[in-house]
């Protein structure tokens, strides 16, 4: 059953939709912690504590944050894994190309796939920076991700990767979200407009929320 | 002999034998079929799959036999020149299908329908086929609800009907203006369900070009394949052909562009009567040809007649735009010569009227092939919204063809060829004359008489493939079974492949200047201009002196390129024209004898004093079976005399 | 008019294929596209050229024969099928790009002829409702809401063309393969085979090699019936329901 789910393409869509949504819920959440940024170093850094003691007492330290880390990682890997055999399979469907071409879809549409490469080399880097520290550009300091943030985004190349990948995530959540709501059979003529626009605000908010920290280092805001 | 030209031979025909329907039985008509099923012989479940049933054609009728013959066990081999069996040209029905269901209870019956197709066909089909038709097209609606055929439903849930084709009773269901595709779907995606159980062998893209008689019984056919142009014969122990009408002859028609009479045709050669090859009926709502370089017509739902009025200017050539012709100068000439019935008399009458004034020269559009379908006064009275609704498809449909915009300004209407009543003879058990070959659909003569009623044709056709054919084909197996295996060496089958080969080969070597199609359409309008809406002695006459001319020019100067080992549809388009050049002499020769004006069949010289179609009946209440001899030889005439026993015949009267 | 055609031409499914360019003069607004190319063949033909192939049939719009990729939109510019698409849609001048349906499911056959069993197969697989002949009850015994009369309709207006899987760059037939399962699996008559019927068709429609849907919506935008995105959402949930429902 479960082997058949995930040899039709259906299935497959059905994981990605499914851990796209979940994504998505991790980014909103990932969003209004961020958001703690704008009022200081003390809350921030708090909050970033708190990650370590979610759930206790009932859950040792660092047991809900290793579990929402292996439920997002379990959701990147069938996404990508989901999204890589599509597009093989796609291109294998449709191998010549026609002579004469127009682009159609709407931006976010054509770029699903690159934005989706994009965004997995960004995550890697991501963690790589705030979370490990290993390519972290000046001083990594374990506890302290206020002064990590504001290093990271004193960079130019920081900012760069961080607003870039952000925009790729604001384009790929707007069709993404919409998509999976297809996907999972949740759309219709009359839920359609909700849906869009319920897509686009989550685009517009997911991206100018992110953005709107690496432009307060910028800005000295945040500092 | 009846000798009627000095200089055309093929019309010295001779007659020969009358000719019977022994099957059907006697009795009250209500009962025959009863009777004829339970004297028909069974052939045992088991045995069934030792049977193979060769099907060519994967229409309504051709569809649903294929399914039904598969359900019962039998092995079918189907045949479609499509690339799929969902092709097949009943799919461009619109209007709808009768059934005796009575659910308006509104006076409808079995005896109704029956009563008002016979006489629809004026009197020139078969009293026991037409009962059995009605009886049988109560069981089709509901197979086809059964199949989930989306018919048109009121808010109750319960099925839709409305009245068609001038009948005063609404017995016709419908899936809005689709419901040729939503019927042929149905029996499509029963024959995909037999296909997938393995036991339909389905050759798409494959044309049959031969029959194949051994003994004197049909055993096989000869079939191109059309995308390797390789020549294979299949055998069976019975072959049916459901390959549909030959209005094509006409080149202009509203038939699809590769609808053919190649398969009935070379039937018909190898010793099938070909019956009442005249009876073409022609569709008065068609939207009229723009140029000369028109492939096809487009028929419009006859239902356009309920509320739009026929006009023309009253003067001749007048050009002006129809805004500018004021009301006094129109001639609303149906309201004006058929006051009862006006813009709804029956579709032959309003077809010849619209010839009549166009040959007056009062003909609108590009070269004066037309009349003016007005609504502006349904409008006027319904409102904008209200016609809409209910034609809105179909002026959407004018306009994209046309790029005028009915709602502003009158539709241009012309009739155009639309269904041929003619095919071959068969029997009540639909068997033609060579035992073991079978015609059902429109590739029969059997019900329609000279004219067919509206919303009858996807009647016939599931009638004949779902019930008839099914019950029918039982009968001829049991009492034939056959002992010996035919295969490809057999004598009558290499003689069938090399006559096949040398044709094609003929085709392909002549290499002189002109186009398949421009033989089609020479022939087309010749047999349009002759043997069209009116027919006359004189003309026909012409026509049948220069059909053998045009067959020499074309074997003289035919052009055909590539090979005939590849997909070539140049190829295949110049073998149908062979056969329509063939066809077309038999048509005028039967319109030539048969001296009387009857449905579809319009001879000049036989009209009452004020204008209409007078029926013959003492001479003529016969169906005309044409045996062949030769090409370009004249045929024998057997006569299958019509008796009437339930329905009297009448003369029609509209006035 | 006066119009230079780029046709793509290929001798058989084997031959390699090429775009080759004609003049074609004398063209009237009043043409359909196919009458066009009618015109053209006549012309190579007349030259002892092979005239270009391609499927047409009832040049009616409703039996989805014909299929071409014209200036890169499966059957043109308008909301139609090709044979209904009328010159007047294309300037004196113009250059038209006229290509086959590209889909790996879908071979080219000759020259824009393709090869689309693999509908038909998918419809074998379960596009139908199990109802042998004779054996069905008095039509009106099962009443169906109008509703759900007039959504699988809707659904089975579809003619099976193909436009679908030629205008996805992903080859898919979602939408074809939607049509059908919607048309029967919202009526009375298709429930008993409901569930086997989409999970059946999708398996057939993914072993013919058609591609995922990633809901670009241009099947949506070329079909020539109008049937709708939300045609494939409707089969998404009627799939995620089976599954649950059949145990395989």
């Amino acid at each position: 059953m479960a082997l058949n789910f995930w040899q039709s393409t259906l299935g497959k869509k059905i994981v990605m939709g499914a851990t796209g949504l979940i994504m998505i819920g991790y980014l909103c959440a990932h969003l209004l912690g961020n958001m703690k940024i704008f009022f200081g170093p003390g809350e921030f850094n708090a909050y970033g504590h708190w990650l370590r003691v979610m759930g206790a007492p009932v859950l040792h330290h660092e047991w809900g944050l290793w579990i929402a880390r292996i439920v997002l990682l379990a959701a990147v890997v069938l996404h990508a894994v989901s999204a890589y055999q599509l597009s093989r399979r796609d291109i294998k469907a449709r191998p010549q190309k026609y002579v004469h071409t127009k682009p159609r879809m709407s931006y976010a549409t054509r770029t699903m796939r690159w934005g989706g490469v994009i965004l997995g080399l960004f995550i890697v880097w991501h963690v790589l920076d705030l979370t490990t520290g290993t390519t972290h550009s000046g001083g990594f300091q374990e506890g302290h991700p206020y002064q990590n943030v504001v290093d990271t985004f004193s960079t130019w190349y920081g900012n760069v990767i961080y607003i870039v990948a952000m925009l790729a995530m604001g384009m790929h959540v707007r069709h993404g979200f919409w998509s999976a709501a297809q996907t999972l059979g949740a759309g219709n003529h009359t839920r359609d407009r909700a849906l869009k626009a319920i897509a686009n605000a989550l685009a517009i908010v997911l991206t100018a929320g992110f953005i709107s920290i690496p432009v307060g280092v910028m800005t000295g805001v945040v500092s | 002999m009846t000798s009627y030209s000095e200089y055309s031979e093929y019309t010295e025909y001779t007659v020969g034998e009358p000719i019977q329907d022994e099957q059907a039985p006697s009795g009250p008509v209500n009962e025959r079929w009863d009777t004829r099923r339970f004297e028909a012989k069974l052939v045992n479940p088991a045995n069934r799959r030792k049977h193979t049933i060769i099907v060519v054609g994967t229409g309504l009728a051709g569809g649903a036999a294929g399914a039904t013959l598969a359900e019962q066990g039998y092995h079918v081999v189907q045949f479609c020149y499509q690339d799929s069996p969902r092709r097949a040209h009943s799919i461009a029905a619109q209007g709808g299908i009768n059934a005796a269901k009575n659910y308006r209870n509104d006076g409808d019956s079995i005896h109704r329908l029956f009563y008002d197709t016979v006489k629809g066909g004026d009197f020139r089909a078969r009293e026991s086929n037409v009962h059995r038709l009605a009886q049988i097209s109560v069981e089709i609606i509901d197979q086809c609800v059964a199949q989930g055929v989306p018919f048109a439903r009121e808010y109750g849930g319960l099925l839709d009907t409305r009245s068609f084709g001038g009948v005063q009773v609404s017995r016709t269901f419908y899936a809005r203006g689709q419901t040729g595709q939503q019927l042929l779907l149905g029996a499509y995606q029963a024959l995909s369900r037999q296909i997938a159980a393995g036991n339909v062998e389905m050759h798409a893209r494959t044309e049959m070009l031969d029959l194949i008689v051994v003994d004197g019984r049909a055993r096989g056919i000869v079939a191109r394949d059309l995308v390797t142009g390789r020549i294979s014969t299949y055998f069976a122990d019975a072959v049916v052909l459901a390959s549909g009408g030959y209005g094509n002859v006409f080149y202009l028609s509203t038939n699809a562009m590769n609808s053919n009479a190649t398969a009935v045709w070379r039937a018909h050669r190898r010793g099938a009567y070909f019956a009442n090859p005249c009876f073409t009926q022609i569709h008065p709502t068609c939207i009229p040809r723009s140029g000369d370089h028109q492939s096809k017509l487009t028929l419009m739902s006859e239902s356009l007649r309920n509320d739009g009025r026929i006009w023309v200017p009253k003067a001749k050539g007048d050009t002006r735009p129809p805004a500018e012709i004021p009301e006094d100068e129109r001639d609303y000439y149906l309201e004006r010569i058929y006051p009862s019935f006006g813009n709804l008399v029956p579709r032959d009458i309003a077809s010849r009227a619209a010839k009549n004034v166009c040959d007056e020269g009062r003909g609108v559009g590009p070269g004066g092939q037309g009349v003016y379908l007005d609504f502006a006064d349904a409008i006027a009275r319904m409102g904008r919204k209200a016609v809409e609704e209910k034609y809105g498809n179909l002026f959407d449909m004018y306009e994209r063809i046309t790029a005028e915009n009915p709602y502003e300004v009158p539709m241009r209407i012309y009739p155009a060829i639309h269904y041929t009543m003619g095919g071959l003879w068969v029997d009540y058990d639909l068997q033609t004359t060579v035992p073991g070959l079978f015609a059902i659909g429109e590739a029969n003569f059997s019900d329609h008489g000279a004219n067919r009623l509206g919303a009858s044709a996807l009647m016939q056709g599931l009638a004949d493939g779902y019930f008839v054919l099914p019950s029918t084909i039982n009968d001829y197996l049991a009492r034939n079974p056959h002992k010996d295996e035919v295969d490809a060496s057999h004598p009558a089958a290499v003689e069938a492949v090399r006559e096949t080969e040398d044709r094609l080969a003929r085709l392909l070597t002549v290499d002189g200047d002109r186009t398949p199609d421009s033989f089609h359409r020479e022939i087309g309008e010749l047999v349009w201009e002759f043997c069209g809406m009116a027919r006359t002695d004189e003309g026909l006459r012409k026509a049948l002196d220069r059909i053998p001319q045009i067959r020499e020019e074309f074997w003289r100067r035919l052009k055909v390129p590539g090979t005939g080992e590849e997909f070539n549809q140049s190829l295949e388009k110049a073998n149908r024209v062979v056969d329509y050049l063939e066809l077309a002499e038999l048509m005028c020769l039967d319109a030539l004898h048969r001296a009387e004006s009857c449905g579809g069949h319009f001879r000049e010289e036989s009209q009452t004093p004020d204008g209409e179609a007078a029926r013959g009946d003492e001479e003529f209440s016969y169906a005309a079976a044409w045996e062949f001899t030769d090409t370009g030889a004249a045929p024998v005439l057997h006569k299958e005399q019509l008796t009437f026993t339930y329905v009297h015949p009448t003369q029609r009267s509209y006035a | 008019m006066k119009l230079t055609l780029r046709v793509w031409r290929q001798k058989n499914p084997d031959a390699p294929g090429a775009m080759a360019t004609y003049e074609l003069d004398g063209v009237s607004q009043d043409m359909s596209f196919l009458e066009m190319l009618d015109v053209l063949n006549e012309e190579l033909i007349v030259k002892g050229d092979e005239p270009v192939a391609f499927d047409h049939d009832c040049r009616e719009g409703i039996c989805g024969a014909c299929s071409l990729v014209i200036n890169g939109d499966a059957h043109g510019p308008e909301r139609t099928t090709t044979c209904q698409l009328h010159m007047r849609s294309f300037q004196d001048g113009d250059t038209i790009d006229i290509e086959p349906w590209r889909a790996s499911a879908f071979p080219v056959i000759k020259d824009l002829v393709v090869d689309r069993s693999a509908f038909d197969r998918v419809i074998q697989a379960g596009g139908y409702i199990t109802a042998p002949t004779g054996a069905a009850p008095e039509a009106h015994a099962t009443p169906v809401p109008k509703a759900d009369a007039d959504f699988a309709f809707e659904h089975a207006e579809c003619i099976g063309c193909g436009a679908c899987v030629a205008a996805c760059p992903n080859g898919a037939a979602m939408l074809f393969t939607s049509a059908k399962v919607n048309h029967l699996n919202v009526l009375p008559q298709g429930s008993p085979e409901r569930e086997t019927r989409v999970l059946d068709m999708v398996a057939q429609m993914d072993a013919e090699g058609f591609g995922g849907c990633t809901l670009t919506g241009e099947c949506a935008t070329a079909c020539p019936k109008g049937i709708p995105l939300f045609s494939i959402t409707a089969m998404n949930k009627e799939w995620l329901r089976a599954t649950r429902k059949v145990k395989r």
